[in-house]
C-alpha cells in the first residue's frame, strides 16, 4: 500500500510540475463554466437551478483529457528506461499500475473540487436537488476511474505517447457511443448487451439519482480489467517463453 | 550475501543470449564483468535483478531464488542500469527521497542516508538542480547514489564509469573498491584497465558463456605460460657471437631478434624456469653491458581478444 502511495505521490506532482494540472484544470473549469453558465443551454436558458449543463460537458471534456494525462504514464517510462529502475525497487507490477492510476484519478478529483463554486452559485441562485448532484460528482468519477484504467492500458501496450492517446480514445469511444449506437441497432439479447456494455445508460441512472449496483459493478469491473491487462501486458517481459 | 547463478539460460527468440552459465560470487566479493557488446552481461544483471525472468535455470541470492523471492531480493540490491535511466524533470534531493522511500528506507532516516549519499558521490554542488540540468558525469552520480541509498548489501553497476571524465573514473573506482569491502559488487565494463584495477576476480563472457574466470594475475599466468624477456646488449663486438651464447644457455627455449634494432632479442625461457639470471651472468663474463632486460607480460587486452574472438 505504501508503495503504490509513494507512486501516485511522485506521479501527481509531475503533472504540477510540468504545467499539465494547471492547463488541464483551467481548460476543464474554463470549458464547463462557458456552458454553464453562458453559452447554449445554459442554466439560464433552461430557466432551472440544475447542474445538469455542467455535468454534460464535464462528461466530455474528461474524456478528451484522460487520455492526455494518461499517456505517458506506462509508455514514457518504458521508452526512457526508467521503467526497468522502478521495477528493480521492491515494487510489484501491480503496485506501479495502481499508484500511476491512483494519481491521475486525484488530478481529475482535484478539477472537480475546483468546480464546486459552480454548484454553490448556482445554489444560491434557487433550490437544487443536493442528491443529484453529488450523484452527478461521484457518477464522474466513476466514469473516471473506467476512462483512466482504459488509459493505462493503451499506455502499456506501447512506447510511444501519441499512439497510447489515439488508442484509449479509440477504445473509450467504443464504451462512450459505438455500443449506444450498436444497442439501438440490435433488438433481443444482443441488444441489451450493447445496452450493458455502453456507458452512458449506467452514468444517466446514477446522475438521475439511482445507486444501483449493477451500475457500480459496471463501472469498477472495466477499471479492474483495464488495470490488470496493463499489469499483464507489463509483466509480459516476465514470462518464460 | 552470496550469490549463486546456475544454468542460467535467456532466449531473445531463438537466440540465447545468455547459454546455461554457472557461477558463484562470495561475500565481499568484487567481481568484472568483461565481454564485447552483446556477449550477455547485461541480460545475466538484468535476471539478478529481477527485471527479467530467466529461460531456464535459477539465481539465488543469500540462498532465496528469484522465482519465489524477488522483493526480498530487490530490498538487498543497488542497481545501476547501463544507461542510467533518470526523471530528467525531478530535482535530485527529490529523486533521492523518492528512491529512499520507494527502497523502503524507514522515514526517519531518509534525509540521513540522502546527506550521506550527497557527501559521498559529491554532488553537493548540484544538489537543487533538476537531474535533466546535470553533466554526464553527475548524472551517473545521481545514478549511483539511487542505488546505493538503501545501503543494499549487493551492488549490481552496469558499465558504472560511462561518461565520466578521468578524474571522475578515478572517484569512483575508489568508491567501489571502498563500498566492496563490505559489499558483494558486480560490476560490468568495457575498459579493461578499469577491471583489474577494480575486481578482485573477472568474469569474461562471449556469446553467452562464460570463457574465462579468475583473478587477473591467475588469467595472465594462464594465457602465458613462459617467461618472455626482450633483451638489449650493448658493446658487444658482434651481434652473432652474442646470438649464439644466449642461445646455448640451458634455459633458453627460443630467441628472435628483434627487426631493425641491433643486438635486441626476444627470448622465450623453457618451461617452469627463468632465463634472467643466466643472461646477467653471461653479460658479465663477457664484459657486455646489458641495457635492457624486460619481462614481457601477456596483455589482458590480449586475453580478452584471444578468448573472444573466434
Amino acid at each position: 500500500m505504501k508503495e503504490i502511495w509513494i507512486i501516485a505521490k511522485r506521479e501527481l506532482k509531475s503533472y504540477f510540475d510540468s504545467l499539465s494540472a494547471y492547463i488541464l484544470i483551467t481548460v476543464f473549469l474554463g470549458l464547463t463554466g462557458f456552458f454553464t453558465w453562458l453559452y447554449g443551454s445554459d442554466i439560464f436558458f433552461i430557466g432551472q437551478a440544475t447542474l445538469q449543463p455542467f455535468f454534460s460537458i464535464a462528461y466530455w471534456t474528461l474524456f478528451f483529457f484522460i487520455p492526455a494525462l494518461t499517456m505517458k504514464m506506462i509508455a514514457e517510462e518504458k521508452k526512457s528506461g526508467t521503467m526497468e529502475l522502478l521495477l528493480t525497487k521492491p515494487v510489484s507490477d501491480f503496485q506501479v499500475v495502481t499508484g500511476k492510476f491512483l494519481a491521475v484519478l486525484l488530478l481529475v478529483i482535484i478539477a472537480l473540487a475546483f468546480s464546486l463554486p459552480y454548484y454553490i452559485t448556482v445554489s444560491l441562485i434557487g433550490p437544487v436537488d443536493h442528491g443529484a448532484v453529488i450523484l452527478g460528482y461521484f457518477g464522474m468519477i466513476l466514469m473516471s476511474m473506467t476512462f483512466i484504467s482504459i488509459g493505462i492500458f493503451a499506455s502499456s501496450i506501447t512506447n510511444n505517447q501519441i499512439v497510447a492517446f489515439l488508442l484509449s480514445l479509440f477504445i473509450g469511444v467504443f464504451f462512450l457511443i459505438i455500443f449506444d449506437v450498436l444497442s439501438a441497432n440490435f433488438t433481443g439479447g444482443l441488444g441489451l448487451f450493447f445496452n450493458y456494455l455502453s456507458l452512458s445508460p449506467h452514468y444517466e441512472s446514477i446522475a438521475r439519482g439511482v445507486i444501483d449496483s449493477k451500475d457500480l459493478i459496471y463501472f469498477l469491473s472495466i477499471t479492474t480489467l483495464g488495470l490488470f491487462l496493463a499489469k499483464t501486458v507489463l509483466s509480459k517481459r516476465n514470462i518464460v517463453e | 550475501m552470496s550469490i549463486l547463478v546456475e544454468n542460467l539460460t535467456k532466449k531473445y527468440g531463438s537466440q540465447r543470449a545468455v547459454d546455461n552459465i554457472t557461477f558463484e560470487v562470495k561475500t565481499g566479493e568484487i567481481v568484472g564483468f568483461l565481454g564485447p557488446n552483446g556477449a550477455g552481461k547485461t541480460t545475466t544483471m538484468k535476471i539478478i535483478t529481477c527485471f527479467m525472468a530467466p529461460t531456464d535455470g535459477d539465481v539465488k541470492v543469500n540462498g532465496l531464488s528469484i522465482h519465489n523471492n524477488q522483493d526480498d531480493i530487490k530490498k538487498k540490491i543497488g542497481y545501476l542500469p547501463e544507461s542510467n535511466p533518470l526523471y530528467n524533470e525531478m530535482p535530485v534531493l527529490e529523486y533521492l527521497e523518492y528512491a529512499a522511500k520507494l527502497n523502503g528506507v524507514p522515514a526517519s532516516k531518509v534525509q540521513e542516508r540522502i546527506i550521506e549519499m550527497v557527501r559521498l558521490t559529491g554532488l553537493n554542488s548540484e544538489k537543487h538542480k533538476n537531474i535533466g540540468e546535470l553533466s554526464k558525469g553527475f548524472k551517473q552520480r545521481v545514478g549511483l547514489a539511487q542505488a546505493m541509498i538503501h545501503d543494499p548489501e549487493i551492488l549490481i553497476l552496469d558499465e558504472p564509469t560511462t561518461g565520466l571524465d578521468p578524474n571522475q573514473i578515478v572517484e569512483i573506482r575508489k568508491l567501489i573498491r571502498e563500498l566492496g569491502r563490505e559489499k558483494t559488487v558486480i560490476l560490468s565494463t568495457h575498459i579493461l584497465p578499469e577491471v583489474e584495477a577494480v575486481a578482485d576476480r573477472i568474469l569474461i563472457i562471449n556469446q553467452g558463456k562464460i570463457v574465462a574466470d579468475g583473478t587477473a594475475a591467475n588469467l595472465r599466468k594462464q594465457a602465458q605460460g613462459v617467461e618472455v624477456l626482450r633483451v638489449q646488449i650493448s658493446e658487444a663486438e658482434n651481434s652473432n657471437t652474442v646470438f649464439n651464447e644466449l642461445k646455448n644457455l640451458e634455459t633458453v627455449a627460443m630467441i628472435d631478434p628483434v627487426p631493425e634494432e641491433e643486438n635486441t632479442f626476444l627470448i622465450n625461457s623453457k618451461e617452469n624456469v627463468s632465463s634472467k639470471k643466466n643472461i646477467f651472468n653471461l653479460c658479465v663474463k663477457n664484459n657486455w653491458v646489458l641495457t635492457e632486460l624486460t619481462p614481457l607480460e601477456t596483455k589482458l587486452e590480449d586475453i580478452f581478444r584471444e578468448l573472444t574472438t573466434n
